[in-house]
């Protein structure tokens, strides 16, 4: 693993010397010639799209490149994550956008074949280095998954499993902190008269806002969510949208989503990735507004992906 | 013989009548296959049929009831003397005129009746396979010939054959359920004629086994005492112990196997304990008996304990490795099946492998689990084996591993091996063991299965 002194002005390089050798892939040699045909971009254009100004990153991506066996998923991403702001992954299906997402809690670590090669720091430390603790680092970095995994518990025992792994045993510091989350996750007052009952009986909406009680029942101070609102109705979708809207103010959040339309809701920030390359990093609004890359304005457009 | 050759070319017909069919059918779209209801095979599979299953009815109709008959014809045509003996002795009779037919040995000197007799049967048994030839024969040409007109472009005979295959479905189910049940009512009516002699709540709460009466009068015997109590005691210790033994390691190895091993290692590790289960238990007997039991005996009498030679305690934990394979199997799958959300829940929240195994993996699995034990529990209250040759005879009513018990299994192959009468109290009583280990078994087997549906509810 190599580490990288600093992400900043890596990824322009790194994206010029590592232009020859990737070509030479002929998966990627393919894939240059289909879609790539007419837009490239200028060297300046793609510096430009890749490094907006961002206030006070909490996550930094320092050319991350990933293998699942074989296969390249992710190629010398470099980005940087901004405290207190929802970051929104946007690309079409198999781009990358979900496996980056699992580098910031090490998730990926349960799938035995996979290679990395550079670095994510998390606070200014390695989360990928031999020295992070991935237990620690994931009661920081909490995360909510596309399809709502309450456990087979009551809903209270779901909320509190988290701290309970802490130490916290005490009824009462449980109740304040189960309490706390359910309001946090706007669940409280669906809920608050049948805390003890199974939490598989809860609707699929509620389900996926317990599973948000729960990641923030232990305090992160970052928020990943993979899909959240894939498996739910315009309605459900609107309640979790407006709660990661109210979780600014404590969280930093960081989002994956197939919706550009809830890209454009409900995050500051936009990446979006291409066949496992960043394609285009910026504001939200400047990126729907004014895309600085052709490939992304044909994405945004629906020209393709 | 001439029978086995006879089925053998009918079979060989319908595969003629198949290719019949199918080219028939092939012919009257002028060979395209698109213009048919059904595949050509369909059609060849249907002239088959129809000239295969009316004529082989016949020939097993005909193996049922041409023993009965030429019997019959036999003894109406034996001298009217010989009406008047017995119905074992005219069975005698009757078994040495084929023997004198086939040529083999008698057990009498044979008299011009019987050779005529003989003469007779060797007749009737002649016309009667030749008849049954002519007629099996004709009967599948004309089924054949039946099938192939109603053979057309239109004709659905794929539907004609799907309904047949569902039939022979049915009949194998129905066989198994009719076996079973038949195999129940035998047990429940032995066992009744058991109760005749000796009252339900003797078997049922007496504490004293020891099956012995007396078979003459005169014999210096006891007249039996059947209480069952002793002998399930000693199935449940056996079994207890040998639940010790499997269920921490069987767990154990289920746990490693599905969240620590790698795929390889799993993939090398599940065969191999599955080799467990492939073992004959006569194999574990002999383990258990020669190898277990004299350790076990050595290592009490170096600690100063007194401990028989057939001691529960070796019968049950050879049982128990045994079981193993059993309740790891089983666990494995349930685990397994366990979401794989519920695994990424657990750490994204910073749980470890271990907090993520005992609080969500083993509780959302329990349900299953404890099915696949109760099925292992079953199992091990039914094995006969291993028991047999490792554990003891006597029916002791103790709660010490060290002791030798005996276990129902033990008792009923000990009251029936060998020769015995069939209607003692003796022998019945096995039946009565076994309606109880049935119904204990069974108990356990619907409490299991209850369970594991439980368990598969949830997450579907």
């Amino acid at each position: 693993m190599t580490k990288s002194s600093s992400a900043g002005d890596q990824a322009a390089v790194g994206r010029a010397e590592l232009a020859a050798p990737r070509a030479a892939l002929s998966e990627a040699g393919k894939r240059r010639t289909d879609s790539d045909a007419g837009i490239d971009d200028s060297e300046e254009t793609i510096r430009e799209a890749l490094h907006p100004d961002i206030h006070d990153p909490i996550i930094d991506v320092a050319s991350l490149s990933l293998w699942y066996g074989e296969k390249q998923a992710l190629f010398d991403i470099s980005m940087a994550i901004s405290k207190n702001k929802v970051t929104s992954l946007i690309g079409p299906s198999g781009c990358g956008k979900s496996t980056l997402l699992r580098c910031f809690n090490r998730l990926n670590d349960l799938i035995g074949t996979v290679r990395i090669d550079g670095d994510v720091f998390f606070e200014g430390e390695s989360i990928l280095g031999p020295d992070m603790d991935v237990h620690l680092l994931r009661k920081r970095i909490g995360m909510v998954f596309q399809k709502s995994n309450p456990f087979p518990k009551s809903i209270y025992e779901n909320v509190a499993y988290g701290c309970r792994l802490q130490g916290i045993s005490s009824t009462a510091e449980l109740d304040l902190i189960v309490e706390r989350s359910l309001r946090d996750a706007a669940l409280w007052d669906e809920v608050k008269d049948r805390l003890h009952d199974n939490a598989l009986g809860l609707s699929g909406g509620q389900q996926q806002r317990l599973c948000i009680a729960r990641a923030i029942a232990v305090e992160p101070e970052v928020i990943l969510y993979d899909e959240p609102c894939s498996a739910l109705d315009p309605i459900a979708t609107s309640r979790i949208e407006a709660l990661m809207r109210t979780l600014t103010k404590d969280y930093t959040q960081v989002i994956v989503t197939h919706n550009l339309q809830q890209a454009g809701r409900v995050s500051d920030y936009t990446a979006f990735l291409y066949l496992g390359e960043l394609i285009e990093y910026g504001p939200t609004e400047q990126m729907f507004v004014d895309p600085r890359r052709k490939r992304t304005e044909y994405y945004l457009t629906g020209r393709f992906g | 013989m001439i029978e086995i050759i006879l089925v053998a070319a009918l079979l060989c017909i319908s595969a003629l009548a198949y290719r019949w069919g199918r080219n028939y059918a092939l012919a009257a779209v002028s060979g395209n296959p698109r213009k048919l209801h059904s595949l050509p095979g369909h059609y060849g599979a249907y002239v088959a049929l129809w000239c295969a299953i009316p004529a082989l009815v016949v020939v097993a109709l005909w193996l049922i009831l041409e023993p009965r008959l030429i019997d019959y014809l036999l003894v109406s045509h034996l001298p009217d003397e010989i009406k008047t003996l017995s119905s074992a002795q005219i069975d005698l009779l009757i078994n040495d005129i084929k023997n004198l037919a086939d040529g083999n040995i008698l057990s009498r000197e044979p008299d011009p009746a019987m050779q005529a007799a003989a003469d007779h049967y060797n007749r009737w048994h002649d016309i009667g396979l030749a008849s049954l030839a002519i007629i099996a024969f004709l009967l599948s040409a004309s089924g054949a010939m039946c099938a192939r007109r109603r053979i057309a472009p239109r004709f659905e005979a794929i539907y004609k054959v799907e309904r047949l295959i569902k039939a022979f479905l049915l009949l194998g189910s129905t066989v198994a359920v009719l076996t079973t049940i038949g195999i129940v009512l035998s047990l429940l009516f032995e066992a009744l004629r058991f109760f005749n002699r000796v009252p339900f709540w003797d078997f049922a709460f007496g504490t004293e086994w020891s099956p012995q009466t007396a078979i003459r009068d005169d014999q210096v015997g006891s007249s039996g005492a059947f209480g069952s109590i002793p002998v399930f005691a000693g199935t449940a210790m056996i079994s207890a112990i040998a639940m010790t033994v499997a269920v921490p390691v069987g767990l154990f190895a289920a746990v490693f196997m599905s969240e620590y091993a790698s795929t390889r290692t799993r993939s090398a590790l599940k065969p191999v304990l599955e080799i467990l289960a492939g073992i004959p238990t006569v194999v574990y007997g002999f383990f258990a008996a020669l190898t277990v039991a004299p350790a076990i005996r050595d290592m009490g009498q170096s600690l100063g304990l007194d401990v028989a030679s057939e001691s529960a305690l070796a019968a049950g934990m050879v049982m128990g490795i045994m079981i193993i394979p059993f309740v790891s199997s089983l666990s494995d799958d349930v685990l397994n099946a366990v979401p794989n959300g519920l695994r990424e829940a657990s750490y994204g929240v910073g749980a470890t492998r271990s907090e993520t195994i005992l609080k969500v993996l083993l509780p959302a699995a329990l349900p299953g689990i404890v099915g696949g034990i109760l099925l292992a529990i079953s199992r091990a209250i039914g094995e006969t084996m291993i028991v047999v040759m490792a554990a003891g005879l006597a029916a002791n009513l103790t709660a010490n591993p060290f002791e030798a018990v005996t276990t129902v299994t033990v008792q009923i192959v000990t009251l029936l091996v060998g020769d015995q009468e069939f209607d003692s109290a003796k022998t019945l009583s096995a039946f009565a063991l076994g309606l109880g280990l049935f119904i204990l078994t069974l108990c356990f087997n619907i409490v299991a299965l209850r369970m594991v549906r439980k368990y598969r509810e949830q997450y579907e």
